[in-house]
């Protein structure tokens, strides 16, 4: 197949799976405001840490001020909305035990490649529908934000949202694979789960926790880019960050690669 | 060339091998005791370019596992196979191309958009011209009767229809050869037959090789006239579907409608089995051998206006030879090559 033949195909399946996702857009339009509802109880309760309830409070704890903690759940809610991965695991698994991964042995179609363009249609859709229900909560927070960032911040922000994206999908991916040897990947997932939100930075900034956690790879998925968009970056931090992420992506890339080719060894194609 | 050739394939599973009890299952956390269970036992077979092959067996004979090799989704312990000169389990794209499995209880449609959307896509995946496309889809859709339907969400159409879409999916690329795994199961009577006559149609349309898996008799009747009959992973029988009746089944029906008095059934039972005796009507389940002796013993006896004798049907004679195991021809039969034209 040439790749403009490639391209074709996976453009016609970013085409299907977005009819298909519109096919739930209210849900969507619905489910994203109500995902805000969490941030209030973020506001009162470092209201309440800090002991003031005002914006402008130059106390810190951990180098955030109380507006900056809350345009870091914010910010981090952003960064959830490009590396979550609802369903990705957990459907890999379902498509390794039940069998269905068969179609893509069978018909000349990649597995991975499929389901990451079926996955940018996914989110395409999503941001659509989510587009006014985030600029109307930012717009209504938008005296706990330190202000706009410098251009080349901004950019650097728009491209770690892109690479959370690309981390998040083969993380989860990764995860689902290992299902070629434990068909039951449920409760590792439940696991992995617990730990992706104390160790990206969803649940607290990781400033707040022990220094190792920064050398692993889940702080791209919320943590860097909401620092990155508070400003807390040099430039050349923000570069190195961004490097370091990128190594990440193309190693993740590889042990998806190779790991799913053993498991395609081991698969039985189980069910019928 | 032949279709498929198959050598000595072997396919062995190993079992997680549970015993009962809780301790058993605290032991089973640290040492677990591992069966090997033989699915598919040194098989060979050929099937030559156009030919529509079924296999029969009960359930976890080793039929699915087969089209499993076939189709590249295993690996096998041991042995050979090429389909279309390809080695299956290697998967290139251009044997994918080349192929098609549908598999009665998967479906590969997407479950919220319309089947033509589907289409499109396999369009797309299969890099199928446009003009061939259309050509094709209204050829198929035309013979299955769908044309009502294919602009409706999958998830809305029932079993029958949605089986009959995934056969438009996976002959849109039209394949040389189709793999089928049960094609009607769970299917209602109605659409049964259509899906069989469309298939008998398409392959004698097309010239397509064909290899189906089923345990509906009527399936196979109706279309195939060669059986591989697999029964623990071993098979038993290659060859004509007539012959299977001839090998396992040692009995003949006689019918006979007759006039005045039927004889008792005590006198019947030195022929063979009564298995209706009701004036004017008698049916006999004869041995094969005596069957000559009986009918002239018969005419002798009363007066005849009717008689026939025929094989018993299909679908008794195989399920009476898989819930036996020491029917004839039961104990592992090595295959004779009855590859056909070769």
């Amino acid at each position: 197949m040439t790749l403009a033949n490639r391209f074709r195909v996976y453009w016609i399946i970013l085409q299907t799976s977005m009819a298909e996702r519109f096919a739930y857009r209210s849900d969507f339009a619905l489910g994203t405001l109500f995902r805000f509802l969490p941030i209030i109880t973020q506001i009162f309760l470092w209201g309440a840490i800090f002991g003031t309830m005002d914006t402008r409070s130059d106390k810190k704890i951990a180098g955030y001020t109380y507006g900056e903690f809350v345009a870091y759940y914010l910010m981090a809610m952003l960064a959830r909305a490009f590396s979550s991965m609802p369903g990705l695991s957990s459907g890999i698994a379902r498509d390794i035990r039940e069998g269905t991964l068969k179609k893509y042995l069978t018909q000349p179609i990649d597995m991975l490649g499929y389901l990451f363009w079926y996955r940018v249609a996914h989110k395409l859709v999503y941001y659509v529908v989510a587009t006014i229900p985030f600029i109307i909560v930012f717009y209504l927070c938008r005296d706990y934000f330190p202000g706009w960032p410098d251009p080349l911040t901004i950019v650097g922000v728009i491209a770690s949202l892109q690479m959370a994206f690309l981390m998040g999908f083969l993380i989860e991916s990764l995860l689902g694979l290992i299902a070629f040897w434990f068909l039951e990947v449920s409760s590792l997932l439940f696991i992995y789960m617990m730990l992706n939100y104390f160790l990206s930075g969803h649940m607290i900034p990781l400033d707040m926790l022990p220094q190792w956690v920064e050398w692993l790879p889940f702080k791209y998925l919320a943590y860097v880019p909401c620092k990155m968009a508070l400003g807390k970056y040099s430039h050349a931090e923000m570069g190195q960050e961004l490097l370091i992420e990128a190594i990440w992506i193309v190693a993740l890339f590889w042990m998806n690669r190779w790991v799913f080719a053993r498991g395609l060894r081991q698969y039985g194609a189980y069910g019928g | 060339m032949s279709a498929i050739e198959v050598r000595n394939l072997t396919k062995q599973y190993r079992v997680y091998q549970k015993s009962e009890g809780m301790w058993a299952s605290v032991k089973g956390l640290f040492h677990r005791e591992y069966k090997t269970v033989d699915a598919v036992r040194d098989v060979s077979f050929t099937i030559e370019t156009g030919e529509m092959v079924a296999f029969l067996g009960p359930n976890g004979a080793g039929k699915t596992t087969t089209l499993k090799l076939l189709s590249g989704l295993i690996f096998p312990t041991s042995g050979t196979a090429t389909a279309l000169g390809y080695v299956p389990w290697e998967r290139a794209y251009e044997y994918r191309r080349r192929f098609a499995l549908v598999m009665g209880q998967k479906n590969q449609l997407w479950w919220d958009l319309p089947a033509q959307e589907s289409f499109r896509l396999h369009q797309e995946i299969y890099g199928i011209e446009e003009s061939q496309f259309r050509r094709r889809m209204d050829e198929l859709v035309s013979l299955l009767e769908v044309s009502q339907l294919i602009g409706r969400p999958v998830r809305e159409l029932s079993l029958g229809e949605r089986m009959r879409m995934e056969l438009i999916a996976s002959l849109l690329h039209s394949p040389d050869l189709l793999l089928l795994d049960e094609p009607t199961i769970g299917l209602d009577v109605v659409s049964q037959r259509k899906v069989q006559e469309f298939l008998k149609y398409y392959q004698s349309e097309h010239k397509i090789t064909v290899l189906l898996t089923s345990h509906y008799m009527k399936d196979v009747e109706a279309l195939c006239t060669r059986a591989v009959v697999i029964n623990q992973g071993v098979i038993k029988h290659d060859g004509p579907l007539a012959e299977i009746v001839e090998r396992f089944s040692k009995d003949k029906v006689i019918q006979l409608q007759i006039a005045g008095e039927s004889p008792s059934n005590a006198e019947l039972e030195r022929f063979g089995i009564v298995l209706e005796n009701k004036a004017p009507r008698i049916k006999l389940k004869v041995e094969r051998t005596r069957v000559p002796a009986t009918l002239s013993a018969l005419l002798e006896r009363c007066q005849i206006e009717d008689i026939s004798v025929q094989d018993r049907p299909l679908e008794e004679v195989i399920a009476e030879f898989f819930t036996d195991t020491s029917a004839p021809g039961n104990e592992p039969v090595t295959t004779h090559q009855t590859g056909g034209r070769s």
